[in-house]
């Protein structure tokens, strides 16, 4: 029988696994095209074009940056910068996710705490993180920790408000049925309420992890001596197209990667999560 | 003379009041309970029974009136009610073991837990057996399960509690018509089996029919002598309270003429929004039934 599906048009469209595959790539090919296109336009009026570096250029910086030990540091540049940008990322991101994960259980759970800290945790949520990196190099000096800082400032009331409307959408039939069951109130919000929302905790981290790129560079960019971004703001000075443009490409691999392993973690340890 | 009626009953319910803002829900309702008994509550959409259940199990509080189990006020819910709603009575994060499991793990401590952890598997297996679940369903989750499925495991579940009175609210409600004659089967089986009290609020008047052994109607169409108006205020009351016999053990009692004939009845009394009892003339035959109306509700003649 023939598919009265069309291919690719309409609201009933069931494109086919290569047709899928093909229409994905599809916006990179374009992209890649265009700017080897134009820089190759470039190149043609200047060879030593530095705005738009071709291909050759780019793997001579990232064989330079990554492959080769730095002449006064003994270190390969783009490993150790990797290496720090991602310990800054991981600490800010765990504690945010811990400090947002208990306010907004407890919020939720206790209407004396949401009395309490919720219009709080608003208003804080209001202020834009990057106007009060000042204060925070100010207060707790340009180190690690004012770095962690912003990233756990900008996250954490972004992580707490949406597990607060995770636990505020849970039916109440379950706290009443731990009860019957004979949960104590701590054993209702921590051992039933808690590991249902795990799962929409990671899926809040996904989210997030844009923001908390973002926070890291610009601090790292304002006050720092190694990192991505550090790296990306200093050789801008030199106009180097060749590293920053790799730096970048890197930067968002490492984000759909984590994106991808997080979603894979939630698809493997919580198998019910997506079917509630 | 001192009321003994919430020391001989396992469930009394005086006066009870129920309003959500300027809405009367209950209006006034008088029950009594006695042990072993399966309480079936029928009603029209919007008649309280939900609310009724939910002032028993104490998810709800009343505007006014007491709620005695075994002769002790009611607090907030605890292990001695237990409870099956239509939905979300089961954790969705839990296997059908790790949830019967619950019942005994909640109220005690993880190292008890631990000293215990063979004994608590055993006993949740022995109920998910007594629900005719299969040991292969031991380790799914909820999902996994059909509609009907969930429902036993639901049952299994709040059994282990051992709670004094088991609240049921619109348990079969969402499934297909097999599957819950079969489940209405079940619950009488296992009511006899566990000797256990039950109160099962419904909207199907046959279901409350055939598997109660009394049958309260709960209605907002009567009429008393507060007289009619936007501002007399009613709320739904107790219009019927029937003794069913004993147990329908097959469902060809359905077919059965008295039974009909209880159903017609108990449907022109509650469920008729044109037919309006007196609250006076309820048919409140059964022997624990009891009714206490106030001044305004029933006036007295000279």
């Amino acid at each position: 029988m023939k598919s009265i599906r069309p291919k690719l048009f309409g609201l009933h469209a069931a494109p086919s696994f290569r047709l899928n595959i093909l229409l994905a790539s599809l916006p990179f090919i374009l992209l890649i095209a265009a700017y080897l296109i134009a820089a190759d336009i470039r190149h043609q009026d200047n060879p030593q074009d530095k705005l738009m570096p071709s291909v050759s250029q780019m793997v001579d910086a990232v064989d330079r940056m990554a492959f080769t030990e730095d002449k006064r540091t003994g270190q390969y540049l783009m490993l150790e910068d990797t290496l720090s940008s991602l310990k800054r990322l991981a600490m800010g991101v765990v504690i945010a996710a811990f400090i947002g994960l208990l306010l907004g259980l407890n919020m939720a759970m206790f209407p004396g705490l949401q009395a309490t800290l919720f219009s709080g945790v608003t208003f804080v949520s209001m202020i834009p993180p990057l106007a009060i990196l000042p204060i925070l190099f100010i207060v707790v000096g340009i180190d690690e920790l004012a770095k962690v800082s912003l990233i756990v400032i900008g996250l954490f009331p972004l992580i707490s408000r949406d597990i607060y409307l995770t636990v505020k959408k849970l039916p109440t039939e379950q706290v009443t049925k731990a009860l019957t069951l004979g949960a104590s109130e701590l054993a209702v919000v921590y051992r039933i309420v808690l590991p249902q929302i795990i799962p929409r905790l990671i899926d809040s981290i996904r989210l997030s992890l844009g923001a908390a790129w973002l926070f890291l560079i610009a601090s790292e960019a304002i006050a720092s001596t190694d990192g991505l971004g550090y790296r990306i703001f200093l050789v801008r000075r030199y106009l180097a197209m060749d590293v920053i443009i790799p730096y970048v490409l890197w930067v968002t691999v490492l984000g759909f990667l984590f994106d991808w392993l997080l979603r894979w973690g939630v698809a493997r340890f919580f198998p019910w999560y997506h079917k509630t | 003379m001192p009321d003994t009626r919430p020391n001989n009953y396992l469930l009394h319910i005086d006066n009870i009041y129920k309003q959500y803002g300027d809405n009367m829900v209950l209006d006034n309702i008088d029950l009594s309970v006695n042990a072993g008994e399966l309480c079936t509550v029928v009603g029209p959409s919007g008649c309280g029974k939900s609310t009724l259940l939910r002032l028993i199990l104490g998810q709800e509080q009343a505007t006014s009136g007491d709620i005695f189990l075994d002769g002790k006020q009611i607090g907030l819910p605890d292990t001695q009610r237990g409870v099956v709603f239509q939905r979300y009575s089961l954790f969705p994060h839990l296997t059908v073991l790790d949830n019967v499991c619950m019942g005994r793990r909640l109220p005690q401590s993880w190292a008890e837990n631990r000293r215990q952890k063979k004994l608590i598997i055993e006993e949740a297996t022995h109920f998910i057996e007594k629900v005719n679940l299969s040991v292969d369903d031991l380790h799914k989750y909820p999902h996994e399960l059909s509609g009907g499925m969930q429902q036993r495991v639901a049952i299994a579940q709040a059994l282990i509690s051992k709670p004094r009175i088991l609240l049921m609210d619109e348990p079969f409600g969402a499934l297909d018509p097999q599957t819950r004659e079969y489940l209405q089967l079940f619950l009488l089986e296992i009511w006899e089996q566990q000797k256990m009290t039950i109160f099962f609020v419904t909207h199907d008047l046959e279901e409350a029919a055939f598997i109660g052994t009394r049958m309260f109607a709960l209605s907002q169409y009567y009429t008393d002598d507060r007289g009619e108006g936007d501002s007399i205020n009613r709320g739904a009351k107790i219009v019927a309270d029937h003794r069913l016999p004993p147990v329908a053990s097959s469902s060809e009692i359905k077919h059965h003429p008295a039974f009909i004939k209880l159903i017609e009845n108990i449907r022109q009394a509650a469920f008729d929004p044109t037919f309006l009892q007196h609250a006076k003339d309820f048919n409140l035959k059964h022997p624990d039934a009891f009714q206490t109306l106030t001044a305004e509700e029933q006036q007295t003649s000279f």
